[in-house]
């Protein structure tokens, strides 16, 4: 007992109307330690850190801050005790520069020219590259947490909260953010860190902190741990093993042939000469951050996006470019998009209603009416056959947790028997156990002869799904590559956009459309 | 010295999930605060609280010719209420009902008139001359849907100010083309003769089938909202209109539909007021029905079978605020008054269906110096 503990955490307690997020959790924190918080999407490390940074307050238990009990009211309090946190979504204005916007969370008679230089004093010596002159839209997502990393830096803390950083991050991007923490752990900062990538944690932290349904399950050194013993601990149990398939090769099923959209609003992707083939069988994976195309992509292929070129999407052979949502259905198209509230189902309808939005069929519809009636008793065997956990089809789909949510959607997907399948961030904020299970259907599906085209960003998944693998970076698609001859190291580099550099022959034609005012 | 006292509070928590009982007792308990604000505001100003509340509350029920009364006035306020319903469900707020309902009974009344002119009389006359109103309103509706739709502007500010428009067309037709030239220059067109008029559903009294007709709305909109694929289409627009997107769903087509929709209830709405009731064109047509249906439609929760209720709590405020200046001679802005104090509770009392009320003692905010 000769040094107190940076921070200790005792008996934290935090209850919500339907859920008890952290029930007696116990935390000791020691200085110039990284501390990983291991636990599933939904296990409660969120709110621990929210409330270890004021952000929120426990219903119950001790926080001792250096040997001292504290009640910390609000984040201004913590970064004034010396506590940092760098959000997993950033808090940046895109129209403002670097230091601009790091000047806005300091006190107003701060000077931009002084700041500037402690700006770049502080980048340069943890190793990051960062111009305080330039503007926020300019950069990459890497760089954007780059920024909120010095801006907490700044502040000289004695504990740096870190939710879910790598989640946006290329591998490249992750190693050189480790080398930045380690450096800040060796000056003597602790560094709390969120995630649920077993990997990660291994290789980085020294201490790791488990934490299922809202309780700690243990406190491990990770270092001497394997992913499946963490895995155990943090789920109870091994991540089921997906079943050794056979490759199927069937004709295209959807083909993209050249296509460029411009920007539909000032912050989008411009889309430019996409080129992809998918065939019945087979699942293509578009590894890529996040706001690279992504979303522009599915809207061209999904049709919701209406500017696209006839020729430029092809179902079958089948010029459908210009077809929207419906008229594409009708192809055999299915689409599981990225929200799964507000876009893949209506949170206020119930599941039965939810239905509907995608599947219509004569037994559904009659003369335009619905026949409600029809309509439960498909969501009830969706419910059935895909195990989604929800008292039945009159359940509203927000009262469903993110999880059972997301079964039920590719099960109606599923229902529909598609011919090609999009299918965007199919396990985001799913539980492993869900996770596992939508996997197996997605691979059932691709058995049947169905062409999937799977949007993601964890490429752990990635490699475990698909059959090929193309990256989408700043609006461009790279070269396709067989997922068996591809490297982790290879897809990260090309994330950054950088496949022209790389050896592999590129077998589309290269864009040579420059001229674009 | 300090007396250690635990003191308790009221506060406001979050439920899980939003309460459905609580979605409609919050139009009742909106009532009742209302008529305690009532039972204050005639405290106040020195008269009788009982009296002042049998105004509103029995003598428009008394018998049946007050009924009839009532009924009048429910007609244009129902009618309007369903169409408004619709157009907020679909997210297209429409504040304008009200230039729609006077454009409709332009249309209807220079109909109307004209037939009168040439002799032409009789139900298929009338039938016409509804059908015009209709007609109008929907176009009047039609240019914020075609504002929105094409310049992207806000249909609030732009149905609302076409109110005043279509209330100054109104005035300069009554002034001028429409006036009746034996009208000593008074701002109303001719009397419609008695074959232009809209059928009485009960003889004796003023009330005609346009309370028919509205009731007839409000059970086809249920039927269209619960029932058919395109109400179902066009209630996902209103509440996500990503998912929507996600399913081809045309928002354009909620717009429209719901514009048009809303448009052509309220110009029957208006047609029935000139060809009932009021018998010609005057400047001063409508009291505002096409205000008030915005509080009867969420007092109704946008649902085509509640509004049928809520238009008739409304009713009775016009018709309770028209005695009160008779019987307590109270100033005409008494009905004004309540409406207004029933939609600021109603959107009081609706916080509860997403939070709950907690009486609990009171956290300590550091430290308490004595």
């Amino acid at each position: 007992m000769s040094a107190p503990a940076r921070l200790q955490l005792r008996g934290i307690t935090k209850r919500y109307p339907s859920v008890v997020a952290n029930d007696g959790i116990n935390l000791e924190v020691a200085a110039g330690q990284i501390h990983a918080v291991l636990g599933e999407n939904g296990a409660g490390k969120s709110t621990l850190m929210k409330i270890i940074y004021g952000a929120q307050q426990a219903d119950e238990g001790e926080i001792i801050w250096n040997g001292q009990t504290v009640q910390i009211a609000n984040p201004a309090h913590a970064r004034q005790l010396g506590i940092a946190m760098v959000f997993q979504h950033f808090s940046l204005f895109d129209t403002l520069s670097v230091a601009e916007n790091i000047a806005l969370g300091l006190p107003s008679d701060t000077d931009l020219q002084d700041l500037r230089a402690r700006i770049s004093a502080t980048a340069a010596q943890y190793g990051l590259e960062l111009e305080p002159e330039r503007h926020v839209h300019t950069l990459s997502v890497g760089q954007c947490q780059q920024v909120e990393i010095v801006r907490a830096l700044l502040a000289r803390p004695q504990l740096l909260i870190l939710d879910e950083p790598t989640s946006v991050l290329t591998p490249q991007a992750v190693e050189r953010l480790f080398v930045t923490l380690r450096k800040l752990a060796s000056e003597g900062c602790s560094i709390l860190y969120i995630s649920h990538k077993l990997d990660e944690i291994r290789a980085l932290c020294d201490v790791c902190s488990v934490v299922r349904a809202g309780k700690n399950t243990g406190v491990c050194d990770p270092r001497l741990e394997t992913a499946a013993s963490l895995s155990r601990m943090m789920i109870g149990s091994e991540p089921p093993a997906l079943q050794p398939r056979t490759p199927l090769q069937g004709p295209i099923a959807l083909e993209v042939r050249h296509l460029t959209l411009e920007k539909s609003h000032p912050f989008g992707m411009r889309l430019q000469d996409i080129c992809l083939q998918v065939r019945a069988g087979e699942i293509l994976g578009i590894a890529g951050v996040s706001g690279n195309g992504q979303q522009e992509l599915l809207a061209a292929l999904a049709g919701e996006d209406r500017r696209v070129p006839q020729q430029a999407i092809q179902l079958f052979a089948e010029a459908v470019g210009k077809l929207g949502p419906v008229q594409k259905r009708a192809r055999g198209l299915g689409y599981v998009p990225e929200e799964r509230l507000g876009r893949g189902a209506v949170p206020e309808m119930n599941l039965a209603e939810n239905t509907l939005l995608s599947l219509q069929t004569p037994a559904l519809l009659r003369y335009g009416f619905i026949r409600h009636s029809a309509l439960a008793q498909l969501a009830q065997q969706i419910i059935e056959r895909f195990k989604v956990k929800a008292p039945g089809p009159q359940a509203l789909a927000r009262s469903l947790s993110g999880g059972n949510l997301q079964k039920f959607i590719v099960g109606r997907e599923v229902m529909r028997a598609p011919k090609v399948l999009l299918v965007a961030q199919p396990t985001w904020g799913v539980d492993v156990g869900a996770a596992a299970q939508i996997r197996a259907e997605l691979l059932a599906l691709r058995a049947a002869g169905c062409a999937l085209l799977i949007i993601s960003e964890e490429l752990d998944e990635l490699f475990e799904l698909s059959d090929r693998l193309q990256v989408l970076a700043k609006g461009q698609l790279s070269p396709s590559i067989a997922t068996s001859e591809a490297s982790v190291e290879l897809i990260g580099r090309w994330m950054s956009g950088l496949w022209q550099d790389s050896a592999t022959p590129t077998p589309t034609p290269t864009p040579t459309d420059e001229a674009q005012a | 010295m300090n007396v250690p006292l635990t003191k308790y509070a009221l506060s406001l928590q979050p439920r899980a999930t939003p309460s459905t009982r609580m979605s409609l007792l919050s139009p009742l308990l909106a009532l009742t605060l209302t008529v305690c604000g009532g039972v204050i505001l005639f405290l106040m100003l020195g008269k009788n609280p009982l009296q002042g509340l049998a105004v509103f509350f029995w003598e428009p029920l008394r018998d049946l010719r007050a009924w009839s009364e009532l009924g009048l006035k429910i007609a244009p306020l129902l009618m309007i209420a369903v169409g408004l319903a619709l157009c907020f469900r679909a997210n297209v707020f429409n504040i304008g009902a009200e230039g729609q309902l006077v454009v409709g009974a332009i249309c209807a009344g220079a109909m109307a008139l004209q037939f009168d002119q040439r002799g032409l009389t009789g139900a298929g006359y009338i039938a016409l001359s509804v059908g015009a109103g209709a007609l109008g309103g929907m176009a009047w509706a039609a240019i914020t849907a075609a504002l929105r739709d094409y310049f992207n502007a806000n249909e609030i500010l732009v149905s609302l100010m076409l109110v005043y428009i279509a209330q100054l067309l109104l005035a300069w037709l009554v002034h001028g083309a429409l006036r009746d030239p034996q009208g000593y220059n008074f701002p109303q067109s001719k009397m419609l003769s008695d074959g232009l008029l809209l059928p009485l559903l009960i003889s004796g009294t003023r009330l005609h089938i346009g309370l028919l007709l509205a009731v007839l709305a409000a059970i086809g909109a249920w039927l269209f909202l619960v029932k058919s694929y395109a109400g179902f289409r066009l209630g996902v627009g209103g509440l996500a209109p990503l998912a929507a997107r996600y399913a081809g769903y045309s928002s354009r087509a909620s717009l429209w539909g719901a514009m048009l929709a809303c448009g052509a209830l309220a110009g029957i709405a208006g047609a029935c007021e000139v060809m009932g009731p009021v018998g010609q064109l005057t400047s001063s047509l409508s009291p505002g029905y096409g205000f008030a249906a915005i509080i009867v439609a969420y007092v109704g929760r946008l649902h085509p079978i509640g509004v049928i209720f809520s238009s008739f709590i409304m009713a009775l405020f016009y018709l309770g605020g028209e005695l009160s200046q008779s019987r307590l001679g109270m100033p005409n802005a008494i009905t004004g008054v309540f409406q207004g104090m029933l939609l600021f509770s109603l959107l009081a009392c609706d916080v509860l269906i997403r939070y709950r009320l907690v009486w609990q003692p009171k956290q300590s905010k550091g430290m308490q110096h004595g």
